[in-house]
């Protein structure tokens, strides 16, 4: 049988030398797409994903609508070309389960009772898969969302933490969660202190869970400070065509 | 079973001075009835593609991946690779679309670039084989739409083309048992292409030409025409859209029309890929 | 109340702006939300719900303004609309709201008469409308009038489409960006607080100067200076002064 790649060096550093606690590089670019009313591209190193969102917009076909407030759609969707393997275009179980997961998390922040009867579009394309999609999609929407100009408590932040060879790491990639013991994606509210999306893939100890949320806190922190920034840029970047 | 669609009306106002203006040989966005809008190339944004392309044609984007996999050869062609084309018309493109499989017009579009790749062979399939009849290369062409304002079809051939022609293939191994296995650590050559192919897509209103519509001169047109046109000025391919009919005069005008711009784009095409570093840049750089 | 951001400061959701003191604080547990200032206070924290610009009139009082946002109607606002459908007694009418709007036959034709009148012949699918939103409220949906001056069927003049968000950048503070507009370019102007504008001009120059001044706003509307790059756009474009 084959053996599991080992994931940590001797030296304690991770197979892309990256130290336990070290996200990725990440990069965040708002306002990529002319049609949607808010969008956003967020890269965690090589995972790309794309969110955007139309809305608050009419309901169609209209009995989907609730009369006291808005309704999220959300669809969390991986092109063909995104992963190692072609995928088939067609939607998997696991995009049908991400995109509840995702819905869910965003239903705790958006403020949808002030548009009854309407409807809020959230469409998540992940353009590149390495490990952390449906963390980077999460962060990519409730962007989107605020570049939408849609009322939310807070914006929301996602990031993994997995543990490898016994090892608690931040931002798995996706030999890390390939071969590692444990994935968990959080999504976090980094003003707010609440956690509103929450999944564990494998076996963790007490200890190890608050350790591991702790980091996935720590660099929520580091993220939104990046997402602050990608704000502030699109804020002062003036459009220079007026025909 | 194709249904006539409900068209998003555009204020009959607009129409209307679009119309006075083509009148006086001018367009709402300021170009000439012949130009393309401006066209923004990123090379290889998806590294982990076998190869990729984001065109930017005016607002409209789309973004190509190629992906390799080992197949079987079709039956009635079994000393070639295979190549399969498909397309996407994603929601987050336009407010109009909707989650679900592919409608016609994403079908139709994944056709003609189809066609017009096929039939002027310009990938080399027969040096795609590995064992006749038994395996072959499957080359997937995916076209994404991210942004439609019009003319997707131009802009997604020329991604396509751009992403075929910067593939790279992966290393095949054959293991101790037999059986081949794809080793996509290590890059093998080039794609082997053999001819460089753009799509040319003309709206027509009355005995106007329009070239590369834009999404309100799609709606206004009487006809879309897309003539798919190779390296030699040689026709490759045509898809005429539209409910209504072409005269005569007009449609050989707009095939000459066509020719001509097809070969400038090749030029373009040509240019790119001979200075490819000015074009790799990062995805993100699709919002600039 | 210790506010803790400065006026046109650029905030995000979940930014917090100011703590209250004392009996500021509302009572009750939970959250409190004022939408149409665009905050929300929970325990002695005001927070910004939106990505916008902080507004802080008199020192005291603190909302944010939206960058971006979608029209929501409101009573006795006025609207240009277009007509998408048309049933046996009412047109649906496009206002860029969430909701499509209804415009009752019985309120443009005096003693309408389903069986007399075809409602095409007044307003047909894709004309535009100037209209008053008579009634909104959570449970349906927007309710139009024509009755009034200067509402009705749009026949003559240009309408141009923008951002609602950036309409009260277009009018400006007591209309002074209006006035710069019309003083400018002699057109007659009507902004409809949903992002249609409907402009009637004495010359085609003058109508392009417009849009293109309107454009500008709709583009820098959040950068300081504004008035003056518009007066200096105007005076290019028409080769004159006010």
């Amino acid at each position: 049988m084959s053996s599991k790649p080992v994931l940590i060096r001797d030296d304690g550093t991770r197979l892309d030398g990256r130290k336990p606690d070290e996200m990725r590089p990440v990069k965040i670019t708002i306002g990529v797409l002319k049609n949607a009313n808010g969008s956003a591209l967020v890269e965690y190193g090589g995972t790309k994903v794309l969110a955007a969102v139309y809305g608050p917009r009419e309901v169609l076909p209209r009995h989907l609508a609730l009369p006291d407030r808005a309704i999220l759609r959300v669809r969390y969707h991986m092109a063909p070309f995104s992963t190692e393997e072609r995928k088939s275009p067609a939607p998997t179980r696991r995009e049908i389960e991400l995109s509840k997961v995702i819905r869910e998390a965003l239903e705790a922040v958006v403020f949808t009772n002030m548009f009854p009867r309407a409807g809020i579009d959230v469409f998540i394309e992940v353009l590149q898969a390495d490990g952390g999609t449906r963390t980077a999609g999460l962060t990519a929407a409730s962007i989107a969302l605020a570049d939408a100009g849609i009322p939310m408590r807070d914006l929301v932040i996602g990031v993994a933490v997995g543990k490898v060879n016994g090892v608690l790491v931040l931002d798995v990639n996706e030999l890390e969660d390939q071969y590692g013991e444990a994935d968990m994606p959080v999504g976090v509210l980094p003003n707010l202190n609440e956690v509103v999306l929450l999944q564990l893939n494998g076996v963790l100890t007490r200890e190890e869970f608050n350790k591991a949320l702790d980091m996935a806190f720590k660099a929520a922190e580091h993220i939104y400070k990046l997402a602050k920034e990608a704000f502030y840029v699109k804020y002062t970047k003036v459009v220079e065509e007026v025909k | 079973m194709s249904i006539t669609p409900e068209k998003e009306p555009i204020p009959r106002l607009y129409v209307e001075h679009m119309k006075k203006m083509l009148e006086h040989g001018e367009r709402i966005d300021g170009r000439g009835l012949l130009d393309y809008r401006s066209i923004r190339v990123i090379l290889s944004p998806i590294e982990k593609a076998d190869g990729s392309a984001l065109v930017k044609l005016g607002k409209t984007q789309v973004l190509v991946g190629v992906k390799l996999e080992l197949g079987s050869p079709y039956k009635d062609r079994p000393s070639e690779g295979v190549l399969q084309v498909h397309a996407e018309f994603v929601p987050l493109a336009s407010p109009s679309f909707e989650p679900g499989p592919p409608d016609e017009n994403a079908i139709e579009l994944a056709r003609v670039i189809d066609r017009a790749l096929r039939e002027p062979r310009v990938v080399d399939l027969e040096k795609l084989v590995i064992e006749p009849a038994k395996l072959a290369w499957v080359v997937y062409n995916d076209i994404y739409l991210l942004d439609h304002a019009g003319n997707v079809t131009d802009a997604g051939m020329l991604a396509s083309i751009l992403a075929l022609a910067t593939t790279k293939l992966p290393r095949l191994l054959k293991t101790e048992a037999g059986d081949y296995k794809i080793d996509r650590s290590t890059k093998a050559g080039a794609l082997p292409l053999k001819t460089l192919v753009v799509t040319v897509t003309l709206g027509i209103i009355g005995n106007a030409i329009l070239v590369d519509p834009t999404v309100e001169e799609e709606y206004l047109v009487d006809s879309i025409i897309t003539i798919a046109v190779d390296e030699n000025g040689r026709i490759c391919g045509i898809q005429k859209r539209g409910e209504r009919g072409i005269e005569r005069s007009v449609l050989n005008k707009a095939v000459d029309v066509a020719i001509e711009k097809g070969l400038w784009l090749i030029g373009h095409v040509k240019n790119i890929l001979n200075n490819p570093e000015k074009y790799v840049s990062p995805l993100s750089d699709m919002g600039a | 109340m210790k506010i803790l951001v400065a006026d046109r400061q650029l905030v995000r959701p979940g930014d917090c702006l100011a703590i209250l003191e004392g009996d500021e604080i509302p009572p009750g547990p939970g959250l409190k939300h004022f939408p149409d200032k665009h905050i929300y206070v929970l325990g002695e924290k005001v927070y910004s719900d939106v990505l916008g610009v902080v507004s802080i009139e008199d020192g005291k009082s603190i909302s944010v303004i939206p960058l971006e946002s979608v029209y929501i109607p409101r009573k006795d606002d006025v609207v240009i609309g277009i007509v998408v459908d048309i049933g046996l007694t009412v047109w649906l009418v496009d206002i860029k709201a969430p909701y499509k709007a209804i415009l009752p036959a019985g309120d443009v034709i005096e003693g309408f008469n389903p069986a007399v009148h075809n409602l095409r012949s007044y307003l047909d699918v894709g004309d535009f409308v100037v209209a008053k939103v008579a009634a909104f409220d959570r449970l349906r949906d927007p309710l139009l009038t024509v009755k009034g001056k200067g509402l009705g069927k749009v026949t003559e003049g240009f309408v141009i489409d923008i951002k609602p968000s950036k309409v009260a950048r277009v009018v400006g503070k007591k209309g002074s960006m209006y006035n710069v507009l019309v003083s400018y370019t002699k057109c007659e102007v009507l902004v409809g607080s949903n992002g249609y504008i409907l402009a009637k001009c004495p010359s085609e120059q003058a109508l392009k100067a417009l849009i293109k001044a309107i454009k500008l706003i709709e583009a820098k509307a959040h950068l300081r200076g504004l008035t003056e790059e518009v007066k200096t756009l105007l005076e290019l474009e028409l080769g004159v002064k006010a």
